[in-house]
C-alpha cells in the first residue's frame, strides 16, 4: 500500500449509492488496487495438496488456471448442490426483495452495488440458472442466466473476497438466505481452480505444518510466552508458568495464535494465564494444537476439517477431560457449529465441569468445549474472583460483538456480564449496531491483509461509526471484543476513523481488575498504562 | 428490459385467452384442458422441487441466531429468535411464516456527511408484504365458494367480514382493495428505488404483472363487466367433480382470468415463487441452536488427510526437546 496516496477519511467517506445506468450483467469487473488481496502462491498451496498451485497475479490478464476450468467449476458446483441443501435452496428462492441490500458493511462503506448481498448471490445464481435450471438453459439472459466466462469467473473471485461471511444479511432475509453460505460455496469453487488469496492460503499452509496460522514453531511459542510472562511478572510480581503438551492435565487450553504473538492479543493471553494461575487450574497448552482459529474454513470444508482434527486428537493424546477455547470469533463459529458434526461423537472426553465452581456446562455437554468467557462468567457469578473494578476506571469501555459468536451462537450476555463485572464504565453502542445486528470489523473471513486496506476501512466504517457515537457521547476510549481478528483489525480501523479509541480483549480487562494473591502493589494495567491514581509511578 | 418484457408477456397472454375464446371459440381448451394441465403441473412441480431440495442433505446445523443463546440458567435466553428446542424452532418458524419476523427487523441506512450513519426502523416492506400475502390468502379462500357445494360456513363468514363496510353493490371487498394496493406498492418500489430496480430481473416483474392482471381481471369481472356467476360455478364445480362442463355465455373476461391463473400455476414451481415452500426448509431458520448439546450428523462426513502429531513431532523433535517440551519419542 502506497501510504502517500492513501485517501483521507474525508475522501473515503464520499460514497455514492446510486447504481450505474447499465445493468450489472453488462458492467464488467474492475479489479481495483486497495480492494483485492494477492493471489495464493505456489508455496502455500503445494504443501496442502490444493489444485493448480502456481504463482499468479490478479491484475494480470492470464490467471493461469486449468484448461478445463469450466468443466471443473460446473462439476464441482453440481456436486456442492447435491451436498448442501442450503446451497440449492439459496440458489432457488431469493425473491430479490432487497431487504439485505443496505445491511452489508462493505456496501454501506463502499457503495459498490455488487456488494449488496442480493447481487453477491446473483453473481453465482446467474451461473446456476444457466447450467442447472431448465428455464435458464432455454431462456438465457431473460431468465437471469449468464454464461460462465473468464470475466464472470474473475468477478466471482473479486467479490467472494469482499464478503466477510458475517451473516448480517441473513438475519434480515425473510427466508434466511445466508450469503456467508453462498460465499463459502463460491470459495470452494474457486479453490478447485487455485484461485485463493495468499492471506488465507499462507496461514492455512502454516497451520497444517506447525499447528498455527502464524507458523510459530514449538520453541518459538515457548519463547513468546516467556516474553510476555516477563511482562506479567513486572506488572504483578507473579511468575506464571504454563505447561506445554503436558499429559494428564484436566483441561486443554486452545487459543487463537494471534494472542500468542502480538499485542493487544498477548495482553488477553496474559490475563487468561494470570486468571488460571490464581485459580490453580490444571490445564495445559499444546504446541501442536496451537490454533483455535481456522483459516481452512475460508478455503474448503475439507481443509477446515483437516486443520481442526488436531484439537480433538491432541485432547485424546494428552488425556485431558475437556477443552477450553479462547476469545476468537470465527473460531467459535467453527467450534460451535461444525466441530461436533466433523469429529463427534466425542466419547473420549468428559462432560465439562468447572473444577472451581462445580458448574456443569450443560450446553456444551456433547462437544466438550467451553468458551473461556463462559468459564469466567461462571466464576464471577459464583463469587470466586477478587475484583477491584476501580482499576479499570481509566477506561470507558464499549463492546464489539464479533459476527460469528453473535449470529452463529447468540453470545451476547456472557461477555457483557464479564465486562460489567470488571469495569465501572460500560456503554453499549446503538441497538442497530450490536448483538445480533452487530457490524463486522471489516476484516473477517481472512480479509485482514494489508493490500486490501481500502476494503477493510470501508467495510469497517459502520462499526467505526457506531464506536464514534459512544466515543463522542460518553467518552468511550476502549473497544472490547472477544476475537483475535478484531484485536488485529480494529486498531488500524480506530486509528483511521476514531482516533483515541484503543482495542482490548475481554480477559485483559478481567486481569486488570483482579486482585491476585501475593501480587505486588499494582501501578499499571496489563499493557503498562498507569492505573487510576498511579500516574507517574513506574513498575520496578 | 425485464420490465417491458414481462409487461408485454402478460399482455400477450391475456390476448391469447381473449382471441382463443372470443374468436376461435376454444372454450373447452381454456375452460377445462388448460386449467387441468396447469393444476397438475403445479402439484407435480411443487412436489418435485421440494423433493429436489430434500434430496440434498443438511450437512451442518447452521442457524442464524437472532437473540441470546441458552447457556446458564441465570442468563435469560431468547426462545424464539434463538431456539434451543424443537418447540422453539416451531415457534420461530411460525413467526417467520405467519408474521414475517425477519422482515420485521428491517432497517433503513441513513448516510450523512461526516460520515454519520444511522439505522432507522422501516416497516413498509414488511407491511406491504404481509398485506399482499394475507389478502391473497383471503381472496383464495373466498374462491372456495366456487369449488364447494354447500359453501362452508367459514367462507361465508370470511366474505361477510371482508365486505364489512357494505359499500357498493356488489359489496366491495376490503381484501380486493388492499391486494391491488399491495401489489402496486411491491411493483412501484421495484421501479422507483434505484437499488431495487438495479437488482430486479424479468423474473421479478413477470409474477407481479401476472398477479396484478389476475387481480384486475377479477375485480373487473366482479364490479364492472359482470359475468354469469351461475355459469361460472357450474364450470368450476364441473372441474372439481371431474365432470367438466362448458356453460354458454359466461363472458370472455372470465376466461382471461382463468387462463392467467393457469399460467401462474404453471409458472409457480419454475420460479422464485417457490419461496413459499422453501422458507420451511431454510437451514438458518429451521434448526435449533444446540450444536454443543446434541450432535448434528452429516451423512457425507468422511475421513480427511491430516498432519498427525507424530509427523509434527518428527518435524520439530529436537526443537521441542531443547525448549523443554515433552515428546513421545526421545
Amino acid at each position: 500500500m502506497a501510504k502517500a496516496k492513501f485517501p483521507t477519511p474525508e475522501e473515503l467517506s464520499k460514497i455514492s449509492y446510486t447504481p450505474p445506468q447499465k445493468g450489472w450483467m453488462d458492467t464488467p469487473v474492475d479489479i481495483r488496487p486497495g480492494i483485492f488481496c494477492w493471489g495464493a502462491k505456489e508455496k502455500s498451496l503445494k504443501p496442502i495438496g490444493f489444485p493448480n498451485a502456481r504463482d499468479w497475479n490478479p491484475t494480470d490478464e492470464d490467471w493461469k488456471i486449468q484448461e478445463n476450468w469450466k468443466e471443473i467449476f460446473l462439476e464441482t458446483m453440481g456436486d456442492l448442490l447435491k451436498k448442501y441443501r442450503s446451497f440449492r435452496l439459496f440458489m432457488d428462492i431469493c425473491v430479490r426483495c432487497g431487504a439485505c441490500a443496505d445491511k452489508c458493511h462493505y456496501f454501506i462503506g463502499g457503495g459498490d452495488p455488487k456488494n449488496m448481498p442480493v447481487l453477491r448471490g446473483e453473481l453465482l445464481r446467474s451461473i446456476y440458472r444457466r447450467y442447472f435450471t431448465a428455464s435458464g438453459k432455454a431462456l438465457g439472459k431473460i431468465a437471469g442466466a449468464r454464461e460462465l466466462t473468464m470475466d464472470v469467473l474473475k468477478e466471482l473471485w473479486y467479490y467472494a473476497y469482499q464478503c466477510s461471511e458475517c451473516r448480517r444479511c441473513s438475519l434480515f432475509c425473510p427466508y434466511g438466505i445466508d450469503t456467508a453460505e453462498i460465499t463459502i460455496m463460491a470459495r470452494e469453487l474457486l479453490n478447485r481452480l487455485g484461485l485463493n488469496i495468499e492471506w488465507i492460503a499462507g496461514p492455512v499452509a502454516n497451520c497444517y505444518r506447525t499447528g498455527n496460522h502464524l507458523g510459530l514453531q514449538p520453541h518459538t511459542i515457548r519463547d513468546s510466552f516467556d516474553m510476555f510472562l516477563d511482562d506479567v511478572e513486572t506488572i504483578t510480581g507473579i511468575r506464571v508458568a504454563p505447561t506445554f503438551n503436558r499429559k494428564g492435565a484436566e483441561i486443554l487450553l486452545v487459543i487463537p495464535s494471534g494472542d500468542m504473538f502480538a499485542d493487544p492479543g498477548t495482553f488477553t493471553t496474559m490475563g487468561e494465564l494470570l486468571l488460571f494461575n490464581e485459580l490453580g487450574l490444571d490445564y495445559t497448552i499444546s504446541t501442536y494444537a496451537s490454533e483455535g482459529g481456522n483459516f481452512g474454513f475460508f478455503t474448503t470444508n475439507e481443509m477446515a476439517k483437516r486443520l481442526h482434527t488436531k484439537i480433538y486428537s491432541e485432547a485424546k493424546r494428552l488425556g485431558v477431560k475437556w477443552i477450553l477455547g479462547g476469545e476468537c470469533g470465527h473460531m467459535w463459529r467453527v467450534w460451535h457449529q461444525y466441530h461436533n458434526t466433523w469429529f463427534g461423537p466425542i466419547d473420549f472426553l468428559e462432560e465439562p465441569v468447572s473444577p472451581i465452581t462445580g458448574t456443569k456446562f450443560e450446553n456444551a455437554k456433547s462437544n466438550k468445549t467451553v468458551h473461556i468467557i463462559e468459564f469466567t462468567a461462571d466464576l464471577i457469578r459464583n463469587g470466586k474472583l477478587n475484583i477491584d473494578k476501580s482499576r479499570n476506571d481509566h477506561l470507558k469501555v464499549t463492546f464489539h460483538d464479533s459476527c460469528n459468536p453473535a449470529r452463529g451462537m447468540g453470545f451476547f450476555e456472557e461477555p457483557r456480564y464479564v465486562i460489567k463485572s470488571v469495569c465501572n464504565n460500560f456503554y453499549d453502542m446503538p441497538d442497530n449496531t450490536i448483538r445480533e445486528q452487530t457490524f463486522c470489523c471489516g476484516s473477517g473471513s481472512g480479509l485482514n491483509a494489508g493490500e486490501n486496506m481500502e476494503t477493510r476501512l470501508r467495510g469497517g466504517l459502520p462499526r467505526a461509526n457506531a464506536v464514534r457515537y459512544v466515543h463522542e457521547k460518553f467518552g468511550v476510549n476502549m473497544l472490547a471484543n472477544i476475537c483475535a481478528i478484531d484485536r488485529a483489525a480494529l486498531p488500524p480501523l480506530m486509528d483511521y476513523w476514531v482516533p483515541g479509541v484503543r482495542v482490548t480483549g475481554t480477559h485483559e480487562l478481567v486481569a486488570n481488575a483482579m486482585v491476585f494473591k501475593g501480587e505486588k502493589k499494582r501501578v499499571t494495567d496489563m499493557r503498562g498504562d498507569p492505573l487510576p491514581g498511579m500516574e507517574g509511578k513506574e513498575n520496578v | 428490459m425485464g420490465l417491458l418484457f414481462s409487461f408485454f408477456s402478460v399482455c400477450v397472454l391475456a390476448l391469447i385467452a381473449f382471441v382463443g375464446v372470443k374468436t376461435v371459440n376454444l372454450h373447452f381448451l381454456f375452460g377445462v384442458v388448460i386449467p387441468y394441465v396447469a393444476f397438475i403441473v403445479f402439484v407435480v412441480g411443487l412436489i418435485y422441487r421440494v423433493m429436489k431440495w430434500g434430496s440434498s442433505p443438511v450437512p451442518f446445523r447452521i442457524p442464524t441466531t437472532g437473540g441470546q443463546e441458552k447457556s446458564f440458567p441465570w442468563v435469560k435466553y431468547s426462545k424464539l429468535d434463538n431456539p434451543f428446542t424443537t418447540l422453539g424452532v416451531i415457534g420461530r418458524m411460525a413467526l417467520e411464516v405467519l408474521l414475517f419476523r425477519s422482515l420485521f427487523r428491517n432497517t433503513k441506512t441513513d448516510y450523512r456527511e461526516g460520515p454519520k450513519i444511522a439505522y432507522g426502523s422501516t416497516k413498509w416492506l414488511w407491511l406491504g408484504g404481509l398485506a399482499f400475502h394475507y389478502t391473497f390468502l383471503v381472496i383464495l379462500l373466498r374462491h372456495l365458494r366456487l369449488f364447494t357445494e354447500p359453501v362452508p360456513y367459514f367462507v361465508t363468514l370470511l366474505e361477510s367480514l371482508d365486505g364489512f363496510f357494505q359499500v357498493a353493490a356488489p359489496v366491495l371487498y376490503l381484501s380486493d382493495i388492499i391486494f391491488l394496493a399491495a401489489v402496486s406498492y411491491l411493483f412501484l418500489r421495484r421501479v422507483i428505488l434505484p437499488q431495487i430496480r438495479y437488482i430486479s430481473l424479468a423474473a421479478d416483474y413477470f409474477p407481479l404483472f401476472l398477479i396484478l392482471a389476475i387481480g384486475l381481471s377479477g375485480v373487473l369481472m366482479r364490479y364492472f363487466y359482470k359475468v354469469d356467476i351461475v355459469g361460472v360455478k357450474q364450470l368450476t364445480m364441473g372441474l372439481v367433480s371431474l365432470h367438466p362442463v362448458i356453460p354458454q355465455g359466461i363472458g370472455v373476461i372470465f376466461y382471461i382470468h382463468l387462463f392467467l391463473i393457469s399460467i401462474l400455476f404453471v409458472y409457480f414451481p419454475l420460479s422464485k415463487l417457490m419461496h413459499m415452500a422453501g422458507v420451511f426448509m431454510s437451514p438458518t431458520r429451521n434448526l435449533a441452536n444446540n450444536n454443543r448439546f446434541i450432535r448434528h450428523v452429516n451423512p457425507w462426513n468422511y475421513p480427511v488427510h491430516i498432519h498427525t502429531y507424530e509427523e509434527y513431532e518428527d518435524d520439530f523433535r529436537d526443537k521441542m526437546k531443547a525448549a523443554g517440551i515433552p515428546v513421545e519419542k526421545e
